[in-house]
């Protein structure tokens, strides 16, 4: 019985002492982690879509909670005003998840530009979902409230000829994204108050 | 124990180099050496989870019950595994995306392990200190050799680790031999390098 104590002890003191170093560490990391997060992944991609503003939409950021979950928001100053907005939404691809930034312009709901950031599709073919712009050239200019979806399934966009999956979880990703928007509109307007300048 | 500890570094760069000799260690050998960056990157995390786990696990082996020991070897290499996945996000995001998974799975690394259970709970903190270091080293040359033969054949590029670099070495004429850097080349690669390796050893 004592034996057995100082067994269950000795794993005690170990797991707490790491448990309690982790957590140490990963509170000291996490400012940082999350800004790498946002450079290589998102970054590149955000950048791209609102091109030509004069502000770092990385920077010019805020959070809003809907329902259980917080999402991130991103916003583009263009001609002095802070009308553009880009948040992020997942569809169902062809090996999993597709992240894809939806820029909105809050004025008129009508799409910015799209872009994708994370996916696992087959390198050479559902990747050049991200890699080929024939595919979200297509949403700029369209409003967010459109139900988009591939020729395929009678939808109005064209989908990347040997990835139709991916073309297709993409347009589930926009879709997505156009529900956020329209959901927490109200919300996203009001913080977009505090950006103009 | 009458090795001295400058014996027990360099027996882990050739009599006992872990991919080659010991076998051991595979998975992160082969899934990740398509470019030398990657390799390399691997092999220094590995190396320091082995060098801090075989110091501590070497410093409390009296501590630790036989009954639970590979329990408590396995959290405090868990640990560290994990201080290096958060440092490597906090400081080089785009390798560690590269590596992905394999940085966790360090933990489960037979390396790691086998060297906590076969040598440092047997022996004192300089040699542990030594063993570790010397098999954290050999492993990285072992995977930066087969990641400079992958990468060079397989891409016709090399990237240098640590500045992301990369050196065209063939030009853009080259043709690559793209299986070298699909998951049978590296089994292939690997197979050649320990025929070489065992040809060398015997005499």
């Amino acid at each position: 019985m004592r034996e057995m104590i100082r067994l269950l002890v000795v794993v005690a003191v170990f797991s707490a002492v790491s448990g309690g170093l982790l957590a140490a560490i990963q509170s000291g990391t996490k400012d940082r982690i999350e800004y790498q997060q946002l450079k290589f992944v998102k970054g590149p991609t955000i950048q791209q879509i609102l091109e030509g503003s004069s502000n770092d939409p990385l920077v010019d950021r805020f959070k809003l909670p809907d329902g259980k979950e917080e999402r991130s928001f991103f916003v583009g100053v263009f001609d002095g005003k802070a009308n553009i907005v880009a948040l992020e939404a997942f569809g169902k691809g062809f090996g999993g998840d597709i992240g894809v930034i939806v820029a909105v312009n809050v004025e008129n709901d009508e799409i910015v530009g799209i872009g994708v950031t994370t996916h696992s599709e087959t390198p050479g073919v559902g990747s050049r979902a991200k890699t080929d712009p024939s595919l979200s050239e297509q949403f700029k200019g369209l409003p967010i409230k459109e139900p988009f979806k591939v020729k395929t399934d009678g939808g109005q966009i064209d989908a990347i000829s040997g990835a139709t999956v991916s073309s297709r979880g993409v347009c589930g990703a926009v879709v997505d994204s156009g529900e956020i928007y329209m959901r927490l509109k109200k919300d996203i307007i009001e913080k977009l108050k505090a950006f103009k300048t | 124990m009458a090795k001295s500890a400058v014996q027990e570094f360099t027996k882990g760069l050739w009599a006992e180099v872990p991919p080659f000799r010991l076998v051991l260690g595979l998975c992160p050998t082969l899934a990740v050496t398509k470019t030398l960056e990657n390799g390399v990157g691997m092999g220094v995390a590995t190396t320091f989870v082995l060098v801090c786990s075989n110091v501590l696990i070497s410093l409390l082996r009296d501590v630790i019950p036989k009954q639970v020991r590979i329990a408590c070897y396995i959290v405090v290499i868990a640990t560290f595994v994990t201080v290096v996945e958060l440092v490597m996000q906090a400081f080089t995001y785009p390798l560690f995306l590269k590596l992905g998974i394999f940085i966790p799975l360090i933990v489960v690394n037979c390396i790691v392990l086998g060297r906590a259970e076969a040598f440092a709970s047997k022996n004192g903190v300089v040699a542990s200190l030594a063993d570790g270091l010397g098999m954290g080293v050999g492993f990285t040359l072992s995977l930066a050799a087969l990641s400079i033969f992958r990468e060079i054949f397989g891409s016709g590029t090399l990237t240098l680790p640590f500045i992301s670099t990369v050196l065209p070495v063939f030009g853009p004429s080259f043709e690559p031999f793209g299986f070298l850097v699909e998951a049978p080349g590296a089994f292939l690669c690997l197979g050649l390098m320990l025929c070489i390796m065992n040809m060398l050893g015997k005499k």
